[in-house]
Order: C-alpha cells, then structure tokens, then sequence
C-alpha cells in the first residue's frame, strides 16, 4: 500500500569517534518505525550532504562530541542546500554550549539537544515536526 | 496528456545523472506511489544497458567492505558504479537500521558513484520488493555497474538470481562441515564464490569442500565453472586489493561469457518473467485483498475459518472464481 515512510540519517560530522550516543540514537530510531541511515564517524560535512542525498532522507541528526559544531552544523545545512535539498529537515547534538543555540538556529539547525535530553523528548520532537514529504 | 514519446522534465534529470531526481523517485517506488509506477513505465524502455552484480552470503561475512572494494575496482577502470544495499526491516516496529553505507562512505562524494541503502520491508528473499525498480532507475542514469548487496543471508535467500546478470556468493571458514557445501539453495546460485576473510583458519578446507563440490557438478551452462577466489584481510590493502582486482576481472569475464554463449539472454528473459510476476501480483492480487479488506469480507472469512465452518483453500477457490470469469 502507498505509505510515505519517514527516513532518517544519523551522522557524526568531523575527528570524533565517540559514536555510543549515536548508535543509541539510531536503534531508537529504528525501534520507533523509523528507517535509520547510520553513516558512521569521521565524516566531513560534504561526504554527510552527499550521502543524504544519495539517500533521500527527511531528517539529518548530526551529532558531535569535539566542540567543532560552530562549523561543521552549518556547513552540512549549507551543503544540502547547494544540492537543491534545503527541503532535510537537519538537528544537532552533543556538547553544544547555550551560548552557542542562536547562532546554530540562525544558520539553519532546526532543533539542539544536549547531554541529559530524554530520547523520548528526541522523539517527541520529531512526530511534532517532521511531516512526510510532499 | 503530453506526448508520450517524449521525456519529461523527471526523466531528462535522471538520463542526465541527477541524484536527487534519482533517489526520489527510487523513494516513490519504494512506498508504492502511484505517479511513480507511471515513470517506470517510461523509463523501462531505455533500460538494460548496465552489468548487475548480485553478491550475497551471510551476515558479516564481509559484503559491505567487499562492495566498497570493487567500486574502487571499477572506478579504476573508469566505469560509474550504483550500489543498492539491502538490510532487514523490523517485523515488529517496521523500523530499520541501514548500516552497509558505513563501509563505502569514502566514495560518498565521487560523483560517479550512488549509493542507495533500502530496507526489505517485510519481503522475504533477502532483497526489498522495490529492488528491481531501483536496478531500473540507475540503469536509466547510466551507471555501468549496478551491484546489489542482500541481506546477510542463510541458505535460501535465491531471490537475487532473478535481479542479476552475476551472483557473488561471499562465504567464510568455519561456516560447517562439508554438508553444507552440498545442499540446495545458495550454494547452487553462484557465478563466483569468494573466500572472504581467507588470512583465517580453515579457508583452504573450505575452498577442497568447494572444488570437489564444484567436480561433482554434471554440466556448467555456457561452460562457466565458477572460480573460487580467496580475498584476504582487508588490514593488508596490497594483497586485499589484490585480490579484489582479480575479483573485478573475473566479474567481467563472466558477463562476457554469457554474452557470447547466448546466456545472457536467458538471464534477462528469466528477470522479464519474474517481473512479469510481480507486475500480474499487484495488478491483480493486491486490489482483490484491498476490496476484500475493504469491504470486510475477509473478517468474515476469518470468523468463518476459525469457527471451521470452511477451509482457506475452499474459500480461495471461491474468490477467485468470482473474480476470474
């Protein structure tokens, strides 16, 4: 039967390797009927843009754990909308400072979760703003 | 209507490579939309140009490195490559996990390189129903090579040999006695056998069991005896690389093989009658089963067979009755 199904890439931008949240993220995902793209560490922004792309996701969740987020979030929104797909929906997490939110939201980072988000406040937000494509 | 002859603004994207064109329509064909079975329709006769390569075999046996390895192969030898790789769906949640990208994310910017990960969504087989779809899409974006990677599968996951010109059964030592070399299902579909991991005890057993296996066969179609190629750890680039070169070359001599000995057009013939198929089953099956649904005579059915008032067979030969006059 004709169902737009919602897909969703997990991705961790830049030199980290901590992927635990990650994969916890993903397997959720997973667990709430989602199909889940995991791309794996050490990811530069262009190899993260192309491969949801090449994917057709709805939604990007970027998670980085090294303090790079100020360039690597807003360079993979950037990207996505090079390519014409301005239409992903891109988050973020990890260890993301408050003074760092508006200028994340600013450059096109819809949502922000940091250490101690539920994933149940994770998942709410996404049955509350991801609507299936046209 | 617009003539039908000629291409929209959708196709042109798509013959000309783009991705995203590409990749949404792969998206619509994947949940069943309507206006994408009618660009299906469109494209299907400029399709059949690509090689496709199946390669199949257990869970962790290696197929996501291994596919990585030969589009580097063939990227060397200047052919554009399409990878669609398939993972299970969860039965219960109808979620999935799409992992095998992990492995070939260093070619995620080559643009003579897309790689699409799709979950089965409930079809058995080891593949997802909208997978022969997807081979038409890349095919019609030109790519050369088409490979597709199955679930890991058991023993009788045979349903990649009706989407592929080449099927690569991936095995590792330690996989059993020689029993399992010789009975039915997977190990009868293969092209190419690769001995994956083959640094490992035991791969020399495997590759005897393999060889008398293999002697023991009564005839080889087109005279292709599969070759058995043994790939080692993929931490010793020199040899793995290697190795996967002869795996490349080996892949090309089949195609030309079937090529030359007429195979190939049994082949395509077998994948057009298996579509067929599928076709006749959506067109007909499935908007039975909806008016059924709909209409709630199968919850009346069901009542009734529980009840052992009648039998399923009974009952479908009824339905079908009425429906096929």
């Amino acid at each position: 039967m004709a169902e737009k199904r919602i897909r969703i890439m997990v991705a961790k931008p830049g030199l980290d390797g901590h992927d635990r949240g990650a994969r916890i993220l993903a397997r959720a995902f997973r667990d709430a009927g989602y199909e889940v793209i995991y791309t794996g560490c050490h990811q530069t922004p262009e190899q993260i843009a192309s491969a949801a792309v090449q994917e057709d996701v709805d939604l990007v969740g970027l998670s980085c754990l090294s303090g790079a987020h100020g360039y690597l979030f807003p360079r993979v929104v950037e990207l996505l909308k090079e390519k014409g797909a301005d239409d992903i929906t891109v988050i973020g997490g990890g260890i993301i400072p408050d003074q760092d939110f508006q200028k994340l939201y600013d450059a096109g980072i819809k949502e922000i979760f940091t250490p101690g988000a539920t994933l149940d406040s994770i998942l709410d937000w996404i049955k509350n703003n991801l609507k299936p494509r046209d | 209507m617009s003539n039908n002859t000629e291409d929209t603004e959708q196709i042109k994207k798509i013959k000309a490579g783009d991705v995203r064109t590409a990749s949404r329509l792969i998206r619509n064909l994947e949940d069943e939309l309507p206006e994408a079975k009618t660009t299906l329709k469109r494209i299907f006769l400029h399709t059949g140009k690509a090689h496709v390569v199946g390669i199949t075999g257990s869970p962790g046996a290696g197929k996501s490195t291994l596919v990585d390895a030969m589009i580097s192969a063939f990227r060397k030898k200047e052919k554009t490559v399409g990878v669609l790789a398939v993972d299970p769906t969860s039965p219960f949640t109808g979620g999935a996990i799409l992992g095998d990208r992990i492995r070939m994310q260093r070619h995620a910017e080559d643009a003579g390189v897309f790689v699409r990960s799709l979950a089965t969504r409930g079809a058995l087989g080891g593949l997802s129903k909208a997978v022969g779809d997807a081979v038409h899409v890349l095919d019609v974006m030109g790519k050369d090579m088409i490979l597709i990677e199955t679930v890991g599968t058991g023993q009788q996951e045979v349903e990649i040999i009706n989407h592929s010109h080449t099927v690569i059964v991936v095995l590792v030592p330690g996989m059993g006695d020689e029993i399992q070399a010789i009975k039915a299902g997977i190990m009868e579909i293969a092209d190419i056998f690769v001995i994956n991991k083959a640094d490992r005890d035991g791969s020399n057993q495997l590759a005897n069991e393999l060889m008398s296996m293999l002697n023991m066969a009564p005839a080889f179609p087109g005279g292709w005896r599969p070759p058995v190629i043994k790939i080692g750890s993929c931490f010793e680039p020199q040899t793995f690389n290697q190795s996967v070169d002869e795996l490349a070359t080996a892949i090309a001599d089949h195609y030309r093989c079937l090529e030359e000995t007429g195979l190939l057009g049994d082949r395509m013939k077998r994948k057009a009658m298996v579509e067929i198929g599928e076709a006749l089953r959506d067109a007909i099956l499935t908007p039975v089963l909806r008016e059924m649904t709909e209409s709630g005579e199968m919850d009346a059915i069901a009542e009734r067979i529980l009840k052992r008032e009648s039998d399923p067979y009974t009952i479908a030969e009824e339905v079908a009755g009425r429906y096929l006059k």
